[in-house]
């Protein structure tokens, strides 16, 4: 097991990736064999990509918030106008499409939450294509995704109600960004590197869901954590390094969101939950303040 | 390795399929139903649910209510029928009350539920810690830590000498090593329960647990 960035990266130079370290650990501490553990994993991966073939198809949440923004996303990427590359305009699209589903009481896979699910899958089903991913790969991705997660839920968290938005939609960017750049064939320290990128980047980022549902302004929150795992992929790939080392920027989000006040956590009592229109969406969709 | 590590599993992290939209309000609190309800053995007749925090402040709009509810009918967190569950509730007959609370608490996704059937009753506080991952923090006002993610058997059994013996007795046969164990009961000489974490994945142990005399009920979850 590896509790920090630096050891899994340490411990990743005996293996031939992150994805094969993450599964002959889940193997030594789950009891179960590498076959078993891939294929749980491949049935996480159907989930998603059902998810956003669903959300692009055109849905709408239960409260009518949200819905619809991913097939709007899909038509204008078609039309070729989009200032974003095809492949990142496509990932916030399906970031979209997934976290459409999930406010529709969908099914999703949760990667590290629910409400940040859209971000790993979204950025996955994007590359999957330009980077000719085998359906393996496809899974390793995920398994990549899911070592540096696993650090950073050890060392930080991964719920809102603790830590922000930072700890959901930020922890999925940098589970991205990390897998993105061992898609292309960086190393896991250019893996390390884009994590802490896309922590720094998001350090902070509060909580503040309008009527405490997970949808404004989760859906796009998730668009703009899938553009940001792409940016620090390819700022890692291209040499870019850190100045504060990452399991440093991991225990500053830590502590920013013990800092954080309640409000900003998941509660509905701040930002743009207490706006005068999230106040009066509250009221419309639940008759009270 | 001497850190406890709240995550340990990949699938703790990518993962678990569930319907949405929220992880720790609507997945992780249909796991806690769920093993509330195993924990209890039985179907409750009425259901009290005490909700603190981020649960007291949005469990409505992350739908906490029908996945605490739909995981007390035995649901999984990617079960459809979930949706309907408070209305599946209330055809069965199960009276189920929710009461937000202002106190603090150690954790801000938590809930307190009494059940209750017949003279049995019994309160169970679950905690939701993320990514749909839940701990069971106390049961009938004792204190205790279980972290699911780890195979699990809760046994309902009389209270009468001897039944912590005879079920070591069938783990210890079997080379599966007990984690942690913990005993509780309802009063002396009624219901009594333990929840035992073993280190090693060996479900089938379940019904040899049940063959035992004096035992109601046994549970295996991982």
């Amino acid at each position: 097991m590896f509790y920090t960035v630096k050891e899994l990266v340490a411990q990743a130079e005996h293996f031939d990736s992150v994805a094969a370290l993450m599964i002959q650990t889940e193997s030594e501490t789950s009891g179960r064999t590498p076959e078993q553990i891939r294929e749980l994993m491949g049935r996480n991966l159907d989930v998603m990509a059902d998810s956003i073939a669903e959300g692009i198809a055109g849905v709408k949440s239960v409260t009518g918030l949200t819905g619809g923004d991913a097939k709007r996303l899909d038509a204008y990427l078609t039309s070729g106008r989009s200032l974003l590359g095809p492949v990142a305009l496509a990932a916030v699209r399906n970031a979209v499409a997934v976290n459409e589903v999930n406010a529709k009481m969908g099914l999703i896979c949760a990667t590290p939450t629910a409400g940040s699910a859209g971000v790993v899958a979204g950025t996955l089903m994007a590359v999957r294509e330009p980077l000719k991913l085998t359906r393996n790969q496809q899974i390793d991705y995920l398994f990549t995704a899911g070592a540096f997660g696993l650090v950073i839920a050890n060392n930080a968290g991964i719920a809102g109600a603790e830590g922000g938005c930072q700890a959901e939609v930020g922890s999925a960017a940098a589970m991205a960004a990390a897998a993105l750049v061992c898609a292309q064939g960086g190393t896991a320290d250019m893996a390390a590197q884009a994590v802490a990128i896309t922590i720094a980047n998001l350090m902070g980022l509060v909580c503040d869901p309008v009527a405490g549902l997970v949808e404004v302004p989760c859906v796009k929150r998730n668009a703009m954590g899938a553009a940001q795992a792409l940016t620090s992929a390819d700022m890692a790939l291209a040499g870019v390094r850190t100045v504060i080392p990452p399991d440093e920027v991991i225990g500053a989000m830590n502590q920013v969101g013990q800092q954080m006040p309640s409000a900003f956590k998941e509660t509905a009592e701040g930002g743009l939950a207490v706006t005068p229109t999230g106040r009066r969406i509250r009221k419309r969709i639940f008759g009270d303040d | 390795m001497a850190k406890q590590l709240r995550f340990t599993s990949v699938f703790d992290i990518i993962g678990p399929v569930m319907v949405g939209p929220s992880s720790s309000h609507t997945a992780g609190a249909a796991r806690i139903g769920k093993v509330v309800r195993n924990i209890f053995g039985e179907t409750p007749e009425r259901v009290d649910i005490y909700l603190y925090e981020s649960f007291a402040k949005t469990y409505r709009g992350h739908g906490t209510d029908i996945a605490l509810v739909g995981g007390l009918l035995g649901m999984a967190p990617d079960d459809a029928r979930l949706p309907d569950s408070l209305k599946i509730a209330h055809e069965q007959g199960i009276h189920v009350t929710f009461i937000p609370k202002n106190d603090k608490v150690d954790h801000p996704n938590t809930a307190r539920i009494s059940l209750s059937k017949g003279e049995r009753s019994m309160t169970v506080t679950g905690v939701s810690i993320g990514g749909g991952n839940i701990q069971i923090s106390e049961i009938n006002g004792f204190k205790l830590s279980l972290s699911m993610g780890t195979p699990t058997f809760i046994t309902v059994h009389q209270d009468v000498p001897g039944m912590i013996a005879a079920v070591t007795d069938i783990f210890s046969s079997a080379h599966v090593n007990i984690g942690t164990m913990t005993v509780t009961r309802e009063a002396k000489g009624e219901k009594a329960i333990m929840i035992i974490e073993v280190d090693d994945r060996k479900p089938e142990l379940a019904d040899q647990l049940r063959q035992l005399p004096h035992v109601d009920n046994v549970t295996y979850f991982e």
